[in-house]
């Protein structure tokens, strides 16, 4: 037949063990696991003071990882879990010590629960939060900070990300793949060996760094050895058949992370064990990453197929029992602000799929596709995914990725190598670590196993324009949150109105970068990560730790929030205050205080006579480009304690609407307490001129100048209904990319399927949607968020 | 005067990859199920779109002729009086009233157009022109051509084919690629409901066709009107009997979209009340096949 198919089949999983373990998986309820916390406090009580403090993290990671349960459930391949069983996560009190209130809300919170046993609290109440009072770094760091920072932070002009996680952002590299523990722990004693402790100040520091790190390297071997002696234990008892998985995979962690992985098994075995280390060390920002994973695997693939003990059909098995363990572990609780602006079980894992290599040639193998039908065939909310296409990727391979797309999950992103790897050069890397590095978490940029990317919080910047609307002062908490830039109804140009917002933007980017400078410098002295520490170099090398300058590099993010809602803000008050008249200053912001009552004409006027940031407009787009180098002048270059420089980003995740909530109407008619814009994405409902006029827009943004931008499309479903459409979407894509697009994501879900799940939630559990950079399911979003989803801009009828 | 009534971007539906659409406002046929009836007259026509309208009476206010009226289910236009000067189309905030058909010079057409090139190139598209029927605008139709074609972009015209031999040879001359709506091979049937005959449409296509021209054929498939086989087959006879590179056919099922846009120009949908609708797979499937025996090749 001649005839082009509509191809929407449904694809089922690999094999009948992966559908009992994804369903196992999928229903498991999350719970709080308040054994790692028991194990530390006990561990901090006796030995807090004895040791230095490497020394003493390292060996409270010892002990968790000698005395926490093991957990191999039934049908596993790929064995570990952070807490007792799947979907249990640790409490960090050393970070943030829960209290009785909030866990008796993460007990009974409509979303986002966490369940908890009363006999657990209460054990809780008892052995660890009375040891913790004054000790943890969320009390140091808001002990520390200055009143005007309080008060901005309180009125949501920006958020801080470290003050209940541990700084974290990063991927790895290769290494993991090349290196055992114990390779790892002879270069360290070597490098101790050679200390100068005559002529370096800093040898006994260093000293104390890499002792650390190899006491840490113990601990993980001593953790994979637990699950050697439990599964052969469990052999003894098992099925015949099961008794021989059992043993092997008692081999297997016999061997890795010990030594480095011979086999495709063993290597997604080793990078489980080492992502367990980091995120029970540490509750890190996005979890671990394994970053180019599909590169990484394909050397075991190619070598495990030709020797015949692997099928690609095993090799699927193994690549889902690794997504499920991933989707096993969802995000720890978060509480106060930072449950409002990040509110997801989603951990924000990214499996980077495609790319270059490192000499720049085509990274897409047989495992990328594996990998592809993975996402399909189980879809579930963890791990996140993108396809990474440059110009020399296949066709193949970004159509195929388009049509997993199409299924409507939200994956995967699409990011462009081409521009990342020029963002990576220009702050400084070296063209081989650029080509290494990829996008982690939702869009940010690093050199992945080479670098500590920090990421530090949000900044609202359509709020900033509100204070300056308001001469420094908050409309909405009525706090000075600012400085005085005058009244702007005594400005008389736009120019005037814009330097005032400008000397905001500095004022505010300058308190935030003040208040992270020390917060970075209280990671590096009470919370050393000595286990990540190993795997990113050249912190043996250096022998010093990921959070005190051990990386080869040392970035600090700022993520700006809102470019669209800005810009159109910026653009409605040129026209129509300064250019056309239509309204003077006084109405304007009057308008805006008042929420635009009794002005709903202005507010259409403004709606439909503004241009608009999204349309391919050249006025709106020249403001845009101007807000976006602004930016950028404010924060890139400022210096931060660890020898690297600060950099600007341009992601939401799903800030915007806690932003959004604590702001009132905004110039551009968007109306008080609704979601500003998200990334570099158009407002909501502003760009009518189809998805090719909204990426020519981003295009113009010089995109090489920051560390990643965010940009949301919805689709109807219909507009990918034939093969020819996927194929389409594939080239718009790829102008996108010539463009100097950094990202793009596709939500492909109806309008009234969403309004129906939110009617008969049950009949959707498993929706998932694009959020910001990660999907999540859309029952487990509250509504703010779901209307959010809803509103974006749907291309239709193009 | 030459008006165009809409420019659509990222357009896939019009040719091949990624195209720019623009709406010539006119056409010699008046098919009773017409998605955009408002390209139909060769007029400027107001469009009043009742959902977007907040009652705020800033249009009835501002006409110079009085012609609108605030009534119980929106604004009322007294067409008698109303000269289509645009002075509601200007001063309404929600742009309910908008008036259908600009007239730009064609260097704003030109620049719109270019504006998608980059999309153009990646993905093997181009312009079309559309309507109403681009060919009732043949001059300035033709000067769009050559600008376009001057600047290397892909030119598809979609067109009835109902109209003059020469100027349908004169834009073929002039354009990479015919779109062509073939309603129904009974020419009574379609006099009935498009308002024309289909001799001279079938002559021009096969005239294009025989100098080699490059189209593609699209069929909008409506039960009741032209949704049987007896026509199938012989559209295929009549294709299949052309000399014709692409042996291309587009089938597109029929949908009332055309209902949404008379409410606007307050006219009726297919007044005369037929009973159209759309033909179920199973029927798809049975046109495919009588193309595929002719070697037609189909897509949906």
């Amino acid at each position: 037949m001649n005839i082009e198919k509509t191809s929407n089949e449904q694809h089922v999983p690999v094999s009948e063990r992966v559908v009992r373990l994804r369903k196992q998986s999928f229903e498991a309820e999350p719970s709080l696991d308040i054994e790692r916390a028991l194990i530390e406090t006990a561990f901090y009580k006796e030995n807090e003071g004895k040791y230095p403090i490497p020394i003493l993290r390292a060996m409270n990671f010892m002990e968790i990882c000698r005395k926490k349960s093991i957990y191999i459930g039934d049908d596993e391949l790929i064995v570990g879990e952070r807490g007792s069983k799947p979907k249990a996560v640790s409490t960090f009190p050393e970070l943030t010590c829960h209290s009785v209130d909030d866990l008796n809300v993460l007990n009974t919170r409509e979303l986002q629960r966490y369940t908890i046993s009363r006999e657990d609290i209460d054990t809780y109440a008892r052995e660890v939060i009375p040891y913790w009072k004054g000790r943890t770094q969320r009390e140091r760091i808001f002990n520390h900070v200055p009143q005007e920072w309080k008060k901005a932070y309180e009125a949501g002009m920006f958020t801080e990300f470290m003050e209940q996680r541990a700084a974290g952002h990063t991927a790895l590299d290769g290494k993991v793949y090349r290196y055992g523990l114990l390779d790892l722990k002879k270069i360290i004693e070597d490098k101790i060996a050679n200390l100068d402790f005559l002529n370096n100040p800093d040898a006994t520091d260093k000293q104390e760094e890499l002792q650390a790190m190899s006491i840490s390297c113990d601990a993980a071997i001593l953790f994979a050895e637990r699950h050697a002696d439990l599964a052969e234990k469990m052999a003894e008892t098992a099925t015949p058949e099961r008794a021989i998985e059992l043993k092997q995979i008692a081999q297997i962690c016999r061997f890795v992370p010990a030594h480095a992985p011979r086999t495709f098994w063993e290597a997604i075995q080793m990078y489980w064990f080492v992502h367990l280390g980091t995120i029970t060390e540490l509750n890190g920002w996005d979890s671990m990453n394994p970053g180019h994973l599909d590169q990484h695997l394909a050397p075991f693939y190619y070598k495990d197929v030709a020797d015949g003990i692997l099928t690609r059909d095993k090799a699927k098995e193994l690549m889902s029992c690794f997504f499920i363990k991933v989707n096993n572990q969802p995000a720890p609780p978060k509480v106060g602000i930072t449950a409002k602006e990040s509110g997801t079980y989603n951990d924000f894992m990214n499996l980077n799929i495609g790319g270059v290599k490192s000499d720049g040639s085509n990274g897409v193998n047989e495992v990328s596709y594996i990998m592809l039908e993975t996402i399909e065939e189980l879809h579930l909310l963890q791990p996140g995914t993108s396809i990474h296409i440059s110009v020399c990727t296949p066709d193949r391979f970004l159509n195929e990725g388009c049509k997993v797309i199409r299924q409507g999950y939200g994956y995967p992103s699409i990011f462009n190598p081409d521009v990342y790897v020029q963002e990576l050069v220009r702050q400084g890397k070296s063209l081989t670590d650029a080509r290494e590095g990829g996008c982690s978490g939702c869009i940010e940029v690093g050199a992945f196993g080479k670098e500590a990317y920090i990421l530090t919080g949000y900044l609202n910047v359509p709020k900033i324009l509100e204070v300056t609307l308001h001469n420094g002062i908050d409309p909405v908490s009525k706090q000075k949150v600012g400085i005085e830039t005058g009244d702007p109804r005594n400005f008389k140009s736009f120019d005037e109105l814009y330097d005032a917002f400008l000397k905001q933007l500095h004022y505010l980017v300058d308190l935030k970068v003040r208040v992270n400078n020390y917060i970075d410098r209280m990671f590096a002295k009470y919370a050393p990560a000595t286990f990540l520490s190993l795997w990113i170099d050249d912190c043996i090398a250096k022998g010093r730790d990921y959070y005190n300058a051990g990386p080869r590099y040392n970035t600090n993010y700022i993520q700006c929030t809102g470019l669209g809602t800005i810009t159109d803000s910026l653009c409605s008050l040129k026209k129509h205050v300064f250019e056309d008249k239509t309204y003077t200053m006084d109405e304007m912001i009057k308008a805006c205080d008042t929420n635009f009552e009794n002005a709903e004409p202005m507010r259409q006027f403004i709606l439909n006579r503004t241009p608009f940031f999204g349309n391919d407009d050249s006025y709106a787009d020249a403001v845009a480009v101007k807000v976006y180098d602004d930016l950028y002048d404010a924060i890139e270059g400022k210096p931060n304690t660890r020898g690297g420089v600060f950099h600007l980003n341009m992601l939401s995740t799903t800030c915007h609407v806690y932003f959004g909530k604590v702001m009132e109407a905004t110039p551009n008619g968007r109306l008080a307490g609704r979601a500003i814009s998200d990334g570099t994405s158009p407002s909501h409902g502003a760009d009518t001129h189809g998805p090719s006029a909204v990426v020519k827009s981003l295009g113009k943004l010089d995109q090489v100048k920051s560390g990643g931008t965010l940009l949301n499309q919805r689709f109807m479903p219909s507009l990918l209904k034939k093969d020819d459409d996927v194929a389409k979407l594939s080239q718009l894509v790829r102008t996108y990319f010539a463009l100097g697009g950094h990202h793009i994501q596709f939500n492909v879900v109806g309008t009234e399927t969403l309004l129906e799940a939110q009617k008969c939630p049950e009949e959707y559990r498993d929706l998932l949607v694009r959020v910001a950079g990660y999907s999540d399911y859309f029952n487990d979003m509250n509504l703010d968020l779901q209307t959010d989803v809803i509103m974006r801009t749907e291309q239709e009828s193009f | 005067m030459s008006l165009i009534f809409d420019i659509k971007r990222y357009a896939i539906n019009d040719g091949p990859g990624i195209r720019i659409t623009l709406f010539f406002k006119g056409c010699p046929l008046s098919c009773v199920w017409c998605h955009n009836p408002e390209g139909i007259s060769p007029d400027k026509e107001k469009l009043y779109t009742r959902k977007k309208c907040i009652g705020c009476k800033m249009c009835v206010k501002s006409c110079p002729q009085q012609a609108l009226t605030l009534m119980a289910d929106g604004v009322v236009t007294d067409k008698s009086r109303c000269v289509l000067c645009g002075k509601c189309e200007e001063v309404c905030p929600t742009k309910a009233m908008e008036i259908s058909g600009h007239e730009y010079p064609i260097n704003y057409y030109v620049e719109q157009i270019e504006k998608e090139i980059p999309f153009m190139d990646k993905s093997g598209g181009g312009v079309t022109f559309c309507g109403g029927e681009p060919l009732m605008h043949h001059e300035f139709l033709l000067q769009l051509l050559e600008r376009c074609g001057s600047i290397g972009v892909h030119r598809a015209v979609d067109t009835t084919l109902y109209a003059r031999p020469e100027i349908v040879m004169q834009v073929r001359n002039s354009c990479e690629l015919f779109l062509v709506d073939l309603k129904s091979m009974d020419s009574d049937i379609h006099k009935k409901y498009t308002g024309v005959p289909n001799e001279l449409i079938l002559s021009n296509l096969r005239n294009i066709a025989e100098s080699g021209a490059d189209f593609i054929i699209r069929i909008p498939l409506i039960v009741g009107v032209n949704a049987d086989e007896d026509n199938i087959r012989k559209s295929a006879e009549f294709l299949s009997s052309l000399p014709w590179q692409r042996r291309t056919v587009e089938l597109l099922k029929y949908h009332d979209i055309g209902k949404n846009k008379h409410e606007k120009l307050g006219t009726q949908y297919n007044p005369q009340g037929y009973s159209f609708s759309a033909p179920d797979d199973e029927f798809l499937r049975r046109c495919a096949d009588i193309f595929e025996a002719k070697e037609i090749r189909v897509k949906f």
